[in-house]
């Protein structure tokens, strides 16, 4: 196991594991406004200090945590529920017209950036995390269905794919028993990559008020509230910042790290 | 090569055809009624009649997509709503603030990415290498918006370098480059490290192919043959992110210019949906899509000169 | 003085000895054959007298070009001699060009590494040594544009391009068809006598090897086991590996005699058309003819080979009778009935065995699941005591041991997957086993245990099957009948010995004539 696998499952264990204690337990009610002890600095009776509403930034974090992680899994389920099976159609029915518009579809997916899709939904619909969550899982889908496509088409010229079909098996068959365990491990990898930048832009899509509304805490929502504030109490505005970094350092360095110990191929490149 | 390229315009047409329809169908079909959807519950009839008027929306919906299109082919856009001037006009003023911000900071990522990538597989295991993807890690990791706000900390507001926001206008160019320096840099740092990140491995997995070895036994030093094998095989993937990151720049770009209170689209298109001016949102958006489906038209292009394999492919 | 000379050379990988104590003299003008079967060491002694040798390989003892010791030479020195004293060729001639370079650019490239010449003349050369090489194509070409022959003598043009005094050819024919090897041979054999360089040639064929070489070095695990004058190497074979080796390759399998002759697998005029490129953007797409009004019988219990160089349609033959691929005219019959997907009853009488010992299996299922996938053909399939009887039975049937079931396909070796492939074909009983290049990726030793495996098997029960394969001495002993196929169409077919013996079609002609034989020695056969 190596040092990337375990410092990436220590930091993202770690962020999970406030996401979910802020389900029981956070050290103060982030939804009591608490002004004559705002912009307090960090130690004492908080942690991480207040913000400029006296609201104590280390619960903020702990429901931020929250957030950004429910919206990124979500994001990344949609795009793998609905990327995998595609790509594995398209590939079954390899140069066949229903590949042909499975793939020029996704083409056109990837030519709408996930704020542009967000820009779209809100402006109809509004602001909320919803919208972040259908806003990244649409870009996701033709991340994953590529993906699964391009690592399906040369495992269906193998052999072992037409012994298969010597046995009679059909397509969705042969999908699901002998393609999909052989891309899993490209999945998970991929799944983890994707999750850590569904974390980013989340955090993007909160900050420009694109995605969650307050009083749903969220790590971008609160890098929006400190950006006036940066001069005068830095902390408000480098504590959430730090979150987001660790959360995706942690996120991609489990990505490397699982990808080194899963495909023992890819680990001899990278010696 | 010829072919190659027509053939590439036909799928991009149909492409800009489908968007077209779909960035319409989001935004005049889903909410019903757009012209009462604008002007919100509180609106008199005669002011939302005047508005459905104005956009036309008496007629079907074949007629009002047709007579979009065919206005944007011709560069007029609509009339905003809520600025009562042509959209054409408030885009024209905006795009020389988001489009230049976007190209420098695609030149400062391949300027840093490439050489650092190049570095990084040629020293393959050794301190340089391992200094650059520890870095490119941290770099892939930081959020474009934060790091900006960290660099006006830094740069602006305690070495004042550089003013912490605002754009002069072009009449100076200096100045304007200036202006679009810190949020250049901001932008383009997740970019750069992935894109050393890409040309590294890119790199690495051309040493391992044979026409390599064969370099090597015709008597290129392991350097000669990375310079005059292995780099421009190693491109082809590279272009591909490039293609991709343009997009991610142009979207960033809206976002980074609510750091630095940049005059761009990303300004003109938020205040257009928090007064729900569609005309606006819808333009902005079919403007952004058009820019990455060319980007990615001319990727194509860059591809086929790059390899001949694909020429001959229609 | 000799041109190379190895002293004692050894060299170890991580620890791992792969080349020990390797002594061996090559003279100018001369071709100096290595032959051995697969991890013998003979590609690791071409890398380390070019000074290639892995990162991390650790060498000992000499290897001395023409005076000049390669293991104590500095990498910028080395660097100089490649290419310029001596040049290598390597197996596989499709990967070995840059595909984003022109030929002529490649091979002025040597050129202008070694000589401070204008660019011009330097393509001027590159054109002239192309032209040497017999290409006839323009140096402006990319190599996806060229055959596999072709970028062969890309390949070999950049090797020789400084006229080296040594030439290293790592098994330059193993990918190619056998009427290009024999003109690749040719080439080779022309430039020796011309230039006076010295040819190493490297390969596992030991008839190539007694065709061309004036020495010969058999080496096994990574030692050399004996070495000489080929005559007298090959009268004499003194080392007990040698004449293993020799027997192995002229290895004669005993079939027993057909003992029925009822129709079983009929193709009557199957054309099969591909798609290709579109000529002009709108226009229709024209067609490949990969099959051109195909027909053939094979009856119950008989055994048919099928011979043809790459792109003949072998294997488009394959799944049309497999009923993979849909045809576009003509109609293929088993027992009677029109062979279809969905029809599982008749689909069980035929089964299949790959060439691709390491692709024929999928990686994440055990040996059990694996060979019992042609079950799913079965109404009513074996389980419980009744499905591990017979595994056990399958795996017995090709000589594998029944704890075999419980393992994965990594920890068998290429013989023992190709047996498993012969073991799941074999499990529903089927009339008819197609072996599509079966043996062709197996080493001479192991290709003669799977042969008689073959045979072994029909004596026990009637199997008929079509032999697949480019060998033309495997086919030539493990089948009744043989079908000669050129683009598409069946050019000749008839009795083995009978084809073999008397071909009729110029085409036929060619692939025997170029097809290099091992002479006929008497005591061969008693060495196994």
């Amino acid at each position: 196991m190596s040092r990337n696998l375990i410092i990436g499952a220590g930091l993202t264990a770690f962020f999970t594991g406030l996401a979910a204690l802020s389900f029981l337990w956070t050290p103060y009610d982030i939804e009591v406004l608490d002004i004559p002890n705002r912009l307090l600095t960090p130690g004492g009776a908080h942690l991480l200090g207040t913000d400029h509403f006296g609201r104590d930034i280390l619960s903020m974090v702990m429901m931020g945590a929250r957030t950004s992680i429910a919206v990124a899994l979500v994001a990344v389920g949609i795009g793998m529920g609905l990327g995998v099976p595609l790509g594995l159609w398209a590939a079954a029915r390899r140069g066949s017209l229903l590949d042909d518009v499975i793939m020029r579809g996704n083409d056109l997916v990837f030519a709408f950036p996930s704020l542009v899709i967000a820009i779209l939904i809100t402006a109809v619909f509004g602001p909320s995390a919803v919208n972040a969550i259908i806003a990244i899982g649409i870009f996701n889908i033709p991340v994953f269905a590529r993906l699964t496509r391009g690592a399906a088409l040369p495992l269906w010229e193998r052999d072992f794919i037409l012994a298969a079909r010597v046995s009679g098996k059909g397509a969705a068959r042969i999908s699901a028993e002998h393609i999909l365990p052989n891309i899993a491990n490209l999945m998970i990898v991929q799944g983890t990559i994707q999750f850590s930048l569904g974390i980013l832009a989340e955090a993007a899509l909160s900050y420009i008020g694109l995605g969650a509304q307050p009083p749903t805490a969220s790590w971008g929502r609160m890098l929006a509230d400190a950006q006036t504030l940066v001069s005068i109490a830095p902390h408000v505005a480098l504590i959430p910042g730090f979150a987001i970094l660790l959360t995706v350092l942690g996120l991609n360095l489990l990505g490397d790290g699982l990808r080194d110990w899963l495909d023992p191929r890819i680990r001899v490149v990278r010696t | 090569m010829i072919r190659f390229a027509l053939g590439r315009l036909v799928s991009l047409t149909a492409s800009l055809i489908v968007a077209s329809i779909v960035i319409f169908a989001v935004v005049e079909v889903i909410p019903g009624d757009p012209a009462a959807f604008m002007l919100g519950v509180n609106a008199r009839p005669d002011t939302i009649a005047a508005l459905r008027a104005e956009m036309g929306l008496d007629e079907p919906l074949i007629a009002r997509y047709a007579a979009w299109v065919s206005g944007m082919v011709q560069g007029d856009f609509g009339m905003s709503w809520t600025y009562k001037t042509p959209v054409a006009t408030l885009i024209a003023d905006r795009i020389w603030v988001s489009l230049p911000l976007a190209i420098y900071a695609l030149a400062l990522s391949t300027l840093v990415a490439f050489p650092a990538g190049i570095y990084a597989a040629s020293r393959r295991g050794g301190a340089g290498d391992t200094a650059i993807m520890g870095a490119t890690q941290l770099g892939v990791a930081i959020p474009n918006f934060w790091f900006a706000m960290i660099l006006v900390l830094v740069f602006a507001i305690n070495l004042r370098w550089f003013s912490a926001g605002g754009f002069p206008g072009w009449a100076d160019p200096w100045a304007a480059i200036k202006a679009l320096t810190l949020p250049a840099i901001a932008l383009a740092l997740p970019q750069a490290a992935i894109l050393a990140r890409v040309m590294r491995s890119s790199l690495l997995d051309m040493l391992g192919e044979d026409f390599m070895r064969t370099a090597r036994a015709k008597g290129l030093t392991c350097r000669q043959a990375l310079w005059r094998h292995a780099l421009r095989n190693a491109l082809i993937p590279v272009l591909t992110i490039i293609g991709l990151q343009f997009s991610f720049l142009l979207a960033g770009a809206i976002i980074i210019e609510q750091v630095f209170f940049l005059p761009g689209l990303g300004r003109l298109i938020f205040q257009a949906i928090s007064a729900r001016d569609l005309i606006v949102v819808e333009s902005v958006v079919m403007l952004l899509v058009f820019t990455v489906i060319m980007v990615n038209f001319i990727v194509d292009l860059t591809y086929a000169a790059v390899d001949p394999r694909l020429r001959a492919r229609a | 003085m000799s041109l190379l000379s190895l002293k004692n050379l050894s060299v170890q990988i991580g620890g791992t000895p792969v080349l020990q104590g390797i002594n061996l003299d090559m003279a100018q003008g001369q071709i100096t054959a290595i032959t051995g079967e697969s991890g013998s060491g003979k590609s690791m002694t071409a890398l380390a007298i070019m000074g290639l040798l892995p990162q991390g390989a650790k060498q000992q003892g000499q290897i001395l070009l023409d005076g000049t010791d390669i293991v104590q030479t500095p990498e910028p020195a080395l660097c100089r001699m490649r290419g310029n004293a001596m040049g290598m060729v390597f197996q596989e001639p499709m990967t070995a060009l840059n595909p984003v370079q022109t030929i002529g650019a490649q091979v002025a490239e040597t050129i202008r590494v070694h000589e401070n010449v204008t660019k011009a003349e330097a393509h001027a050369r590159a054109a002239a040594m192309l032209d040497r090489v017999g290409l006839k194509v323009a140096p402006t070409r990319y190599p996806h544009e060229l055959s596999g022959g072709q970028r062969q003598r890309v390949v070999i043009a950049m090797a020789i391009a400084m006229r080296p005094k040594l030439l290293i050819a790592d098994e330059p024919t193993t990918a190619l068809d056998v009427t290009t090897q024999a003109r690749i041979l040719d080439l080779l054999q022309g430039l020796v006598d011309e230039f006076g360089m010295g040819l190493l040639l490297i390969t596992h064929d030991l008839a190539v090897v007694a065709d061309v070489a004036d020495r010969i070095a058999v080496m096994q695990h990574g030692r050399i086991v004996e070495h000489g004058p080929t005559s007298d190497l090959l009268r004499t074979m003194r080392h007990p590996y040698t004449r293993a080796l020799f027997a192995a390759s002229t290895h004669a399998v005993d079939l027993p005699a057909v003992q029925n002759d009822a129709p079983l697998l009929a193709v009557r005029h199957v054309m099969r058309d591909y798609p290709t490129k579109r000529l002009s953007l709108f226009g229709s797409r024209p067609t490949f003819r990969a099959l051109d009004d195909v027909s053939l019988t094979i009856n119950r219990g008989e055994r048919v080979g099928l011979v043809g160089e790459s792109g003949c349609g072998k294997s488009t033959l394959t799944r049309a009778i497999l009923g993979l691929e849909p045809v576009q005219g003509g109609q293929i019959t088993l027992d009677g009935a029109p062979v279809s997907q969905g029809d599982h009853a008749l689909r069980r009488k035929m089964q299949v065995v790959f060439q691709d010992p390491y692709g024929s299996f999928n990686p994440r299922h055990h040996v059990d699941r694996l060979i019992t996938e042609p079950f799913h053909l079965l109404d009513n399939p074996p389980k419980g005591a009744a499905r591990d009887q017979a595994i056990a039975k399958a795996l017995a049937d090709v000589g594998l041991p029944s704890d075999a079931a419980d393992k994965y396909i990594h920890e068998f070796s290429g013989g023992q997957r190709q047996r498993l492939a012969i073991a799941r074909a074999l499990i529903v009983e089927p009339d008819l086993i197609i072996f599509d290049e079966a043996v062709s990726a197996l080493d001479v030793s192991v290709r003669a245990q799977v042969l008689d495996l073959i045979a072994d098997i029909c004596r026990k029960r009637p199997l008929a099957y079509l032999f697949i394969s480019h060998d033309l001495s495997v086919v030539r002993s493990i089948t009744d009948r043989v079908l000669v196929m050129q683009g598409g169409k069946i050019v000749e077919s008839g009795l083995t010995e009978s084809v073999f013996a008397d071909p009729q079609h110029p085409y036929t002609k060619s692939l025997i004539a170029a097809a290099p034989q091992l002479p006929e020695l008497a005591h061969a056969a008693d060495a196994l």
